[in-house]
């Protein structure tokens, strides 16, 4: 963490519990670089998650208002914030298996209301939390623990299914590199409406070692080779994993 | 004699789901029950069992698919905690009034806020009044045997109620313990075969499942539910003689620790009980007489039989690993206290809360609890009625007398 971004920090709740080579960490370092460079008042902001490893990015790391919520709810639990004080910048901070498998509803009925908060999600395509089970994003074909023979189900697009609810505002970037992740976090705090990220920070604890990435390593090489921007109305490659902004 | 094996509580609860192998589980991911389900998926990937499997996306489609299944006539079982339990609440009271005979591992942990993962009882004592029957588990071992008498008891005739089978948190679900498994041919066949009564998909005989119900008849659909759980008594009973014929083990309503001669007794749930054991040994050899009453099972709740084991005892204390915050105690003390109403014989009766959020009961603070016991059984006099223990902060106490 940078020495300049320490003063957002609640030190003393230090180091994070992120295993090591856990994207959730440089998440949580964009996040804070984003407020940092657009210049907010982190105390007039309300960072609201719920139950999985991202749920810890804000909870107790941030040394702002944080509420720390129910495994699905942050959304909901946050439209009420914004509603009790619309003043308030609201950012919900959570992950797949939270927002998008057992809160689905509450990110697409936000989206469809467009809410003004700014959900941002830390995919990791799993379960970590509970030691890494399929989740409704969980790519098909790989392995978790509820999936020893490979996943059958199809994953969840996430930003085709949050840009079809109505926001106004949805991207995908992978924690790797980070600038482009910070810009676009960025314009998802000014927006003014609804604004979604599907944010891609891999697991290797769970994911990787389950699935042929053994090292952290071999996870951020992945995501740098098959992330890539695909023009509005193309087709992407098989394997391909589209990032940018695809709804402002 | 079975085959003795090391296994954590949840893999024996899903050791024995394989070996009755159900129709469907469907389930969701959540600590500490995790385990149990991730250990029956790899049976499922391996062709071990039948079962159709699916990890759903939340708790209360994990229930509401497990209806679904057992309405169309499948032998249906989940497993869950905390958090997990109270999303299916709806859906507990559905499957309940629906008479499906669903089976339950309920691994019990606190319920948030604030966030806690440990074992403790709040959860499945939330969910006492859903009609479900409810068994608690000492260990491993217990935890074992009752999953498999549950569908023996959930399924007959004069029951067909859901149960949820109880094992306490990380204590019983993650440590590994030593037991004695019986051979998969006698399981399934004490299990027997599963025969659904009146399921969906009977072209010949069309069926409606929770159609409005309103002044007409609903009150005598729940007095049916009532008199299905008072049924269960009995079927538990036999249930559980035939289980001890079969593995020479287990008990039936209650477990009796020095209960005979006991003077004062303590009367506990599920793991605590086994630290309770080595208490009540220390004491007994020094020739105090100090007893212990286990219940094992809590729904349907045997009064007359666990009123009877305390009626000879001067002084007793109801531990309570859950709260009924503005009640006269934990909710294993109010059916105690109401069972013991009408008996004419009744001891003194405290209560302490104790292990919340899993704070350890260690021997000393049992040891505590009998002294003060001891000292009521000698003067007559209480000093709180319920109270909270192993706590910090004199304000925490309640309820003085």
């Amino acid at each position: 963490m940078p020495k300049g971004l320490q003063k957002y920090l609640r030190l003393q709740a230090m180091p994070t519990p992120f295993c090591p080579g856990c994207g959730h960490g440089m998440l949580m370092t964009a996040i804070l670089h984003a407020i940092d460079e657009a210049g907010l008042d982190i105390n007039n902001m309300v960072f609201v998650s719920g139950i999985g490893c991202a749920g810890w990015i804000p909870s107790p790391h941030f040394n702002a208002d944080t509420l720390h919520t129910t495994h699905g709810r942050p959304i909901a639990f946050a439209t009420g914030v914004k509603l009790a004080n619309p003043e308030l910048k609201v950012v919900v901070i959570s992950g797949d298996g939270d927002l998008a498998s057992i809160g689905g509803n509450h990110l697409i009925h936000a989206a469809r209301r467009d809410m003004p908060i700014t959900v941002i999600c830390a995919n990791n395509s799993i379960y970590g939390m509970t030691g890494g089970q399929a989740s409704s994003t969980t790519p098909i074909d790989a392995i978790s623990k509820t999936t020893p023979s490979g996943n059958i189900e199809r994953p969840f697009d996430l930003c085709r299914l949050v840009g079809a609810s109505g926001a106004g505002y949805v991207a995908r970037y992978s924690v790797v590199p980070l600038k482009p992740l910070i810009k676009s976090i960025i314009t998802a705090l000014n927006h003014n409406g609804f604004s979604f990220i599907d944010v891609l920070s891999p697991c290797p604890t769970y994911f990787g070692r389950m699935n042929k990435m053994k090292r952290p390593v071999d996870m951020f090489d992945d995501l740098k080779k098959r992330c890539k921007k695909i023009k509005k109305g193309e087709k992407s490659e098989e394997g391909v994993i589209p990032i940018g902004v695809f709804v402002e | 004699m079975g085959k003795l094996v090391a296994l954590t509580g949840n893999i024996a609860v899903a050791t024995a789901m394989r070996q009755i192998n159900p129709d469907v589980c469907a389930a969701y991911p959540i600590t500490p029950s995790t385990q149990v389900m991730e250990q029956f998926s790899e049976y499922v990937a391996d062709g071990l069992v039948d079962t159709e499997l699916i990890a759903t996306e939340s708790e209360h489609s994990a229930m509401s698919a497990c209806i679904g299944a057992a309405a169309a006539g499948g032998r249906v079982m989940t497993a869950t905690s905390s958090q997990g339990l109270a999303l299916m609440w709806e859906m507990l009271y559905i499957a309940a009034g629906m008479r499906f005979p669903i089976t339950l591992a309920c691994v019990n942990r606190a319920l948030s806020a604030p966030i806690n993962i440990h074992g403790d009882h709040s959860d499945s004592m939330g969910a006492r009044d859903s009609g479900w029957i409810q068994i608690y588990a000492e260990n491993a071992q217990e935890a074992y045997d009752n999953q498999i008498q549950t569908v023996r008891i959930a399924e007959h005739m004069d029951v067909r109620l859901p149960v949820m089978s109880c094992m306490d948190g990380f204590i019983t679900s993650h440590a590994i313990d030593s037991l004695e498994l019986l051979d998969d041919k006698t399981v399934r066949d004490f299990a027997g075969e599963y025969k659904a009564t009146h399921p969906l998909l009977d072209v010949e005989h069309p069926v409606t499942y929770g159609a409005l119900d309103l002044q007409d008849y609903f009150m005598e659909h729940k007095r049916a539910q009532a008199e299905a759980m008072k049924n269960s008594r009995k079927v538990i009973l036999d249930v559980a003689r035939e289980y001890k014929k079969l593995s020479g083990r287990g008990f039936e309503y209650f477990e009796e620790y020095y209960m005979d001669d006991a003077e004062i007794a303590i009367v506990i749930l599920s793991s605590a009980a086994g630290t309770v054991k080595v208490v009540v040994d220390a004491m007994r050899a020094k020739g105090e007489k100090v007893g212990l009453l286990r219940p094992r099972v809590f729904r349907p709740f045997p009064y007359n039989e666990l009123s009877d084991a305390l009626s000879n005892v001067k002084a007793v204390a109801i531990m309570d690993r859950a709260d009924s915050h503005g009640a006269e105690g934990g909710p294993l003390f109010m059916e105690f206290k109401s069972a013991l109403y009408n008996n004419k014989k009744q001891p003194i009766m405290i209560n302490k809360i104790f292990g919340l959020g899993g704070r350890d009961l260690m021997l000393p603070d049992i040891e505590t609890v009998y002294r003060e016991l001891r000292d009521i059984k000698n003067t007559g006099k209480i000093r709180t009625v319920s109270e909270y223990i192993t706590v910090r902060g004199e304000e925490a106490a309640y309820g003085k007398a």
